[in-house]
């Protein structure tokens, strides 16, 4: 039988492209996924050892929260000086040791934007030899920073801000910006900057000024001497270090918790890839077992011969399973080298986007092939099961016949039992879910979803009689006959117009769902913004403000109220919340404050107002007193003299500047609120860039700035999963062609019958593409329908962190959607609608 | 022999308005398939003239090039010389398009394998060379023709619903609805047992007694070319012989005739 499997392969290899296509694209993308994910993980894996490479030990200062001296300014403590670094040179088996500080510094490139991630940009120290160089950070041009205003940058950083030796360069660190003479250029393979980040080097007395205090470092490292064994180092050099202020690690552990952590980070890009990649080969399953349904029932004459000449079933049903084993292991195989085209045109495109990848070869494992030949295989294999099963039943007898009788549609009725029953469980669960709000409930929606969308797909070929005559009564109107031949067409066979429509179903779906929670949570995003907030200003850095910087703002002319938020937090004996210091005088000018009770009327020390749903949670009242206990363990009595509505901007609770910033474990301001007495202007916003030194870091925002932040965000998760959820609705549109191609070929005697009494070709190449068309926009309209139902559902599930949150359709995107489709319909009509004009009259109205 | 076409009939022109016009004519046509070695030459020069409101059969063994006379006669198929006319136009110089808007508008056809659409009901089969003209059919016309094919019972039923023999009579209801200038059936009892077969020509033979229709039938069955006026002789891509007002024994002599002929030949 496996000589018939391969002729039939051979023999339909133009109908069995499609499928192939199916499975070659699902194939791919998991193809891709493992292979991007092994290769970049290669290659960071590489990259991270190189930069541990001759590390012996490594000693880490920790953060000195609790030291008396932090609070009087933003830098850090630590007890790992010159003195400890000196100890440690002295122990035997060390053969030197770097002592470094490590900071962030921002570059402004042309224009004042600021270069690279600001959370990557590594600033350290740089620490020459006698030679004047440091072996870490080779100079490829000029010197390495010796005096206070200059420094080094690497190459990249170096290019992109567009300066050479001997220009200034603004930058900035947490403080105020600051003009540097560049004097070199120097060379890095630091993870941290290849992956995307900026290199600045100090001189190691200012890399102190800035980020630490004089003589102070954050890390050592140390190389051994020849032989001498790196764990017995770490517990020498563990001995001399400062008790809890200051850890040592072997280089080996510290290269294996990094690739632990890329391990960690690949993975959760992989598993959301694969996941995409399996949604994709779902969609597959439905086009393999239309193709396989539609050839068997083309072959069961040939079929019934086989059975008529002595075959037993279950050879029948061995030979249509080998047909798929081997179409699915040729296709996958196409689909694993496409795969790895996409894996590398994906790294380019990610690194032409700024990733930051380190170089590495393309990794290929054994493992990433089996998994995706597999996966093609078994996937193809299952989906030809219940066809198979079709084949088998098919009677001897049937062989024999000379008539070709039309098949007779099975009965729907368990199929629409089945349907509606698991429709039923997963629209009450859907309901149920609606009811719920906390977002660990996640899971349940999940399941609630999947069996309300397969509920759904079993139930399609029913639905389709109704809304395919609907749609039928429209193409009627407006084609004539075309459309209307197009909607009985349609209707012919409703498992293969449900089958069909429901690979697009499910793109669509998942494409609604998640441009209806997205439009929503940005519309709740807005209005919150808008609402909220009654300053015009809001003035930040990633890394939050130097606290003596916020005054300057409100000097600014022009301002008529100005206050900082600072983010501290307290403990009172059964809570734990938030506490936002700021200027209790002017915050009701800057955001809207709406006391439910109390006011802020000459508040001030250790009085606070909380939030209302803080208050009701707790049970408390204006003029309640707590025991609060702050974050770093100072305790005092605080009295609430107010209750106002809740406010996303202020969290639980507010107090006074002076009441929550002495308690900040890093003392900075989170962002300024500024309100202009006419109005934001962009001379303004100057003035007040200016008045905080130009730093590059540094983001004004007014209202429109803000929304755009709040749109840009949600507008490129929605967009990375449009495209990833594209190859689903790609792998659809490919079922749409093959279906018309197999109905135009069943049909290719009543083509010719239509062209002989007076069809033109165009008439026959509408009723193809109608056809298309119907079944494009069934499966989206139902997708949208679903969609939209299950993002209402899971409203309040998202709702949690977005008081405003509520359910906006986005009229104009689904419109988009339902357009899409109609596109995706025409264009997948092209190639069969072409083939059916063409049909040569003659032959077709013979055709057997 | 006698007929039975005994049904209601068709509403007409009475016989006496018969005229000798022509409705479609062949002058010199000839069909040539394939090129060098494989060339084959289906119609050799072929005149034939098939009158207005009479019905012609054309005979002959196969691969006398019967079935492409009908198809180059029908606007089915290219002619490759000379000339083939439907009323005053000229096959040979129409488009595509034209050709279509031609069959539409001027050619009924029945086919032996009946060609129904299984989709539409019997009612919309008939209708459906007028849907696809975009006219709307005329109900005194049509209820007439469906009441004499005998089908009045059963224009919901789909085709897969119906006997063979009531596939072919939606086929020829179809065919005469439209009242096309001239109707082209190929093999059209092939299929039928013989009642049936009898019916349907009856019905042929009616159209063309009470309704001056122009029929042209390709049959290679002697007993369905005597219901015609007239019996056209088809061997080798020429025409070579005819016979007016046949009987089933004459035409089943000539049919012998040359049979024989080709034997010895």
């Amino acid at each position: 039988m496996l000589r018939t499997a391969l002729r039939n392969v051979l023999a339909h290899k133009a109908r069995l492209m499609m499928t192939a296509l199916a499975v070659l694209l699902g194939v791919a993308f998991v193809a891709g996924t493992l292979i991007f994910s092994d290769t970049v993980g290669s290659a960071v894996k590489k990259a991270s050892e190189k930069n541990l490479d001759g590390v012996a030990v490594s000693v880490q200062a920790e953060a000195a929260d609790s030291s008396p001296d932090v609070g009087k300014d933003r830098r850090r403590t630590t007890l790992v000086d010159e003195k400890l670094a000196d100890k440690v040179r002295a122990l035997p088996g060390v053969q030197s040791v770097r002592s470094n500080v490590k900071g962030t510094a921002t570059v402004a490139g042309p224009d004042n934007v600021p270069l690279g991630h600001d959370w990557q940009n590594l600033a350290t120290n740089f620490q020459p030899d006698k030679d004047g160089h440091d072996p870490r950070y080779p100079l490829l041009k000029g010197r390495g920073p010796a005096a206070g205003n200059e420094i080094a940058l690497d190459e990249a950083t170096a290019k992109a801000s567009g300066r050479k030796i001997g220009d200034s360069v603004r930058l900035a660190t947490d403080g105020p910006v600051l003009t540097k003479k560049l004097v070199g250029i120097v060379s890095t393979d630091d993870p941290q900057v290849t992956a995307g980040g900026s290199l600045t080097l100090f001189d190691t007395a200012t890399a102190q000024k800035l980020f630490l205090h004089p003589g102070q470092f954050d890390e050592l490292v140390i190389a051994a001497a020849p032989g001498a064994d790196q764990q017995e180092l770490t517990a020498k050099v563990s001995e001399v270090l400062p008790k809890d202020r200051a850890t040592a690690t072997s280089g080996t552990d510290l290269a294996a918790e990094q690739s632990r952590m890329v391990a960690s980070q690949n993975e959760a890009l992989s598993q959301t890839l694969l996941t995409f990649a399996g949604i994709a080969l779902f969609v597959g399953v439905f086009i393999i077992a239309n193709t396989f349904t539609m050839l068997i029932s083309q072959r069961s004459r040939e079929i019934a011969l086989m059975r008529a000449i002595g075959a037993s079933r279950r050879q029948v049903v061995r030979s249509v399973l080998a047909e798929a084993a081997l179409l699915g292991l040729i296709s996958s195989a196409v689909g694993f080298a496409l795969g790895t085209g996409l894996a590398v045109g994906l790294r380019a495109v990610l690194e032409a986007n700024g990733a930051g990848f380190p170089d590495g070869p393309v990794v290929i494992s054994p493992a990433a092939v089996l998994s995706a030949l597999g996966v093609g295989v078994v996937v193809t294999v299952l989906a030809a099961w219940l066809p198979s099963r079709k084949a088998a039943k098919i009677a001897p007898v049937e062989a024999l016949n000379t008539v070709e009788a039309p098949p007779a549609l099975r009965s729907l009725v368990l199929r629409n039992s089945l349907g509606a029953v698991i429709t039923g469980l997963g629209i009450a669960t859907m309901c149920y879910v609606s009811t719920l709000k906390d977002a660990d409930d996640l899971p349940i929606a999940m399941v609630g979803g999947a069996l309300t969308l397969t509920g759904v797909i079993i139930l399609a070929p029913m639905l389709s009689r109704p809304l395919v005559s609907l749609a039928g009564v429209v193409t009627t109107r407006l084609f004539g006959i075309s459309g209307k031949l197009a909607k009985e067409n349609t209707l012919r066979n409703p498992r293969r117009t449900a089958a069909t429509a429901s690979a697009l179903m499910i793109g669509l779906t998942l494409i609604t769902g998640m441009t209806v929670v997205g439009n929503s949570a940005g519309q709740a995003m807005d209005t919150m913004t808008a609402q909220g907030l009654k300053a015009d200003y809001k003035i930040g850095t990633s890394a939050g403000l130097d606290p003596e910087l916020s005054q300057k703002v409100a000097d600014v002319p022009g301002i008529e109220a100005a206050a900082p938020l600072r983010n501290t937090g307290f403990t009172t004996p059964n809570s734990s919340m938030g506490l936002m210091g700021t200027d209790l005088s002017t915050i009701g000018k800057l955001t809207q404050l709406d006391f439910i009770s109390g006011s802020l009327k000459g508040a001030g020390g250790n009085d606070i107002a909380v939030s209302q749903e803080m208050a009701k949670m707790k049970g408390w009242h204006t003029g309640d007193t707590l025991d609060a206990t702050f974050y770093d363990k100072k305790k005092a009595k605080l009295k609430i003299v107010g209750i106002y509505a809740d406010n996303e901007l202020l969290g639980d609770s507010i107090g006074a500047t002076s009441l929550a910033a002495p308690h900040q474990l890093v003392p900075m301001v989170e962002s300024l609120l500024a309100k202009a007495q006419d109005g934001p202007s962009e001379g303004l916003e100057k003035q007040i860039r200016h008045a905080l030194g130009d730093s590059p870091l540094l983001k004004v925002q007014d209202h429109a700035d803000l929304r755009k932040e709040n749109a840009a965000s949600i507008e490129m998760v929605l967009n990375v999963s449009y495209g990833l959820l594209g190859m689903a609705v790609i792998i659809a549109v490919v079922g749409v062609v093959n279906t018309l191609a197999m109905s135009v070929f069943e049909r290719t005697r009543e083509i010719g019958m239509l062209r002989a009494i007076g069809l033109a070709r165009s008439g026959i190449k509408q009723m193809v593409r109608l056809e298309s068309v119907v079944i494009a926009l069934f499966g989206a309209g139902l997708g949208i329908a679903v969609g939209v139902f299950c993002s209402w559902a899971v409203g309040n599930l998202v709702s949690k962190g977005l008081p405003t949150y509520e359910l906006m359709l986005p009229w104009g995107r689904l419109a988009l959607f339902v357009l899409i489709a109609l596109v995706v319909g025409v264009l997948a009509a092209l190639w069969p609608a072409r083939r059916a004009a063409r049909l040569n009259m003659l032959e077709a109205i013979g055709a057997q | 022999m006698s007929h039975a076409a005994t049904s209601p009939g068709f509403p007409g022109s009475p016989a006496s308005a018969r005229t000798a016009a022509v409705a479609a004519r062949a002058t010199d046509l000839s069909k040539v398939y394939g090129q060098g070695e494989t060339r084959v030459v289906a119609l050799d020069s072929v005149s034939v003239e098939f009158g207005r409101a009479r019905f012609t059969a054309i005979m002959g063994p196969s691969g006398s090039g019967k079935s492409t006379l009908m198809h180059c006669m029908a606007g089915l198929d290219r002619i490759s010389s000379g000339s083939a006319r439907i009323g005053e136009v000229e096959l040979g110089s129409l488009n595509d398009r034209q050709l279509t808007r031609l069959r539409r508008d001027k050619v009924g056809f029945i086919f032996q394998a009946f060609n129904l659409l299984p989709t539409l009901s019997a009612l919309e089969n008939i209708t459906l060379p007028m849907d696809i003209a975009g006219r709307k059919p005329d109900r005194e016309w049509l209820d007439a023709v469906i009441d004499t094919v005998g089908l009045s019972g059963r224009l919901a039923h789909r085709p897969a619903q119906l006997s063979g023999g009531q596939q072919q009579r939606v086929a020829v209801a179809r065919a005469l609805a439209a009242r096309p200038e001239i109707i082209f059936a190929d093999e059209p009892t092939g299929n039928l047992d013989s009642r049936s077969g009898a019916e349907v020509l009856g019905f042929l033979r009616e159209s063309v007694r009470a309704a001056d229709q122009t029929v042209v039938m390709v049959t290679h069955d002697p007993v369905a070319a005597a219901y015609a006026d007239r019996v056209v002789f088809l061997a080798d891509g020429r025409i070579v012989e005819e016979l007016h007002d046949p009987t089933a024994d004459a035409v089943l002599d000539r049919m012998r005739l040359f049979d024989s002929k080709g034997r010895t030949s």
